[in-house]
């Protein structure tokens, strides 16, 4: 990870974004604890401190909470999902510490079972046309 | 430990119909409620009197295009030029302005205050709906990975299942009994029992010539896909709050002044309200919520009572997981217990701990903004004695309610005695 350019881009949801056009899942990482936050976080809840740098997380984790949703919101609608092809939502337990939501794919969303909980998972980007506008989303995907 | 510095009493409390009236603006059911509220005032009340009004409101700028609502309802009930504010914390927005009534008059500024809720949900098709309850979520990261408010709750419900080994059944038991209470609610949205929309079916059904559905128990009818279909896996339609049009009023006055409006007040004597992390993922534990747990021991330290005291509870049953998580929360049920007290029928009418008898937000409705006030106006019936046919049969001289803002962004907590 190189740090110069890095270290030039505020801790805000843009620069989060930015990071992820560009194939990059980015936190932040408190230097004096080195606890890390994804997505990014100018202070740290708990110390109260901003003494942040940014950090390249692995991607790696495990699921610990989802859903198959079967009416889902406008955007997902629009994607193409409905009530005979739902889809997963889900927080992930990232390795290196913090929890994320994101999409789950490369399951059998009609056919969820609890025992998905805990379940490996690696993160996969997905570039999608908003109103001709490409954007990067992230999924999560089976890790085995 | 914090106390009020002055004592605050409810003198009166109502609420509009709950449901779906297309006829029917956020003024309208605001009206409707404080008129309710009106006559509910043992020895009547000048409007002159009431110096402030406390409005919660969720969103009546995405429901209904309108903004700047709490000087328009204080104008239609005839209370303008009163100080007037809009409270929005999501689904707890009328529970917080009710805390901040009695913060205004404990504070000495006001003696007389109206607090209350309002919001008109069914012009927006669900899809609109469902966008609309969205943004109570983190917009920036946690909407677009598809979560919807019935799959945050879902999601809860999955990490509760996983880690206590409870069951769907007991989620949908929640529903079955809020909706046995909701049926002796002349004011609730569905006033019926799971049973009796059964029969409603079959009847239908053979009046039309159709095949005859051939359940045999209500759960038979809750596991149906076609009758009870999935949401957000596991929760089901009746795992989760309708769609509801719906205002709620609240009248606050000094506690020295109570026996001027009626000589059986309730007191408030505990409130608490917390607040936590924008995201369900950010929060420590996804099996209960940290931001009730806070505001409930801040209530019960300031009234001095534990949970064992307390009668009765109106608890934000906006999913049915929703209540099994408010139970352990405000610690009638052990952690990773609740759903056991639900299936063994502690929570019903005539049970240990009777839970939502007014049909919670399930069955009685939940116009989300309206639904903290609302809880107080239940609060008042049960302990005065006049809540019908679904009266408790015990005396109620303590209760609590317990109002979730979102996912648990916000919950705001109140403890009432009677004396």
């Amino acid at each position: 990870m190189t740090t110069e350019q890095l270290i030039e881009r505020p801790f805000t949801a843009a620069s989060f974004q930015a990071f992820m056009n560009e194939g990059k899942l980015m936190g932040s990482r408190n230097r004096d604890t080195g606890e890390v936050f994804v997505p990014p976080r100018p202070i740290d809840p708990k110390t109260h401190g901003d003494n942040m740098e940014w950090v390249e997380l692995s991607g790696r984790g495990k699921l610990a909470a989802f859903t198959s949703v079967y009416i889902g919101t406008s955007a997902m609608i629009d994607a193409g999902f409905d009530r005979t092809n739902p889809y997963i939502a889900g927080i992930i337990e990232l390795e290196e510490g913090p929890r994320m939501s994101g999409q789950v794919t490369g399951v059998d969303s009609l056919r969820p079972d609890i025992d998905w909980i805990g379940r490996p998972l690696k993160a996969t980007f997905v570039e999608r046309d908003e109103d001709g506008k490409l954007r990067t989303y992230l999924l999560f995907e089976p890790a085995e | 430990m914090k106390k009020l510095n002055r004592g605050v009493a409810i003198v009166g409390t109502g609420m509009s119909r709950f449901g779906s009236f297309p006829e029917k603006t956020t003024r309208d059911l605001f009206v409707e409620a404080y008129q309710d509220m009106s006559a509910s005032v043992d020895k009547g009340f000048d409007p002159n009197d009431v110096e402030a009004v406390y409005i919660g409101n969720f969103s009546s700028d995405l429901f209904e295009g309108q903004g700047h609502i709490a000087p328009i309802m204080a104008d239609w009930v005839g209370l303008a030029p009163r100080a007037a504010t809009r409270i929005e914390d999501a689904c707890a927005s009328s529970g917080v302005a009710l805390r901040q009534g009695i913060l205004a008059i404990a504070s000495g500024a006001y003696d007389v205050v109206l607090v209350g809720g309002t919001e008109k949900m069914s012009n927006l098709p669900t899809a609109g709906v469902t966008d609309a309850l969205a943004t109570a979520g983190d917009m920036l990261f946690e909407i677009p990975a598809g979560f919807t408010f019935p799959g945050f709750y879902a999601a809860m419900a999955t990490a509760y299942m996983k880690r206590y080994g409870a069951s769907a059944d007991a989620l949908l038991q929640v529903g079955i009994k809020n909706h046995e209470n909701g049926k002796f609610n002349p004011k609730a949205q569905f006033q019926a029992s799971i049973s009796d929309m059964m029969a409603g079916r079959i009847a239908k059904a053979q009046q039309r010539g159709l095949p005859v559905p051939t359940w045999q128990t209500e759960m038979d009818f809750m596991h149906d896909d076609k009758a009870n279909p999935l949401i957000a896996w596991p929760l089901r339609l009746f795992d989760c709050s309708p769609v509801t049009d719906g205002a709620s009023a609240v009248l606050l006055v000094g506690e020295e002044l109570a026996k001027r409006f009626t000589d059986d007040p309730l007191y408030v004597i505990g409130s608490g309200q917390a607040s936590d992390a924008a995201a369900l993922h950010d929060r420590a534990e996804l099996t209960s919520i940290r931001a009730a747990q806070v505001a409930s021991r801040q209530a019960y330290e300031m009234a001095g009572v534990t949970p064992d005291d307390i009668k009765i509870a109106e608890v934000h049953d906006c999913f049915t997981i929703a209540e099994i998580i408010a139970t352990e929360d405000l610690g009638f049920f052990a952690p990773g217990t609740g759903h056991e007290a639900a299936e063994e029928g502690l929570t019903s009418r005539y049970g240990l701990k009777p839970i939502n008898t007014s049909g919670g937000l399930k069955s009685k409705g939940h116009p989300v903004g309206a639904s903290g006030a609302a809880q107080a106006v239940e609060v008042w019936k049960q302990m005065r004695g006049s809540a019908g046919e679904r009266q408790v049969d015990r005396d109620v001289d303590l209760a609590i309610t317990h109002n979730v803002g979102g996912t648990g962004q916000t919950c705001v907590v109140h403890i009432y005695e009677r004396r």
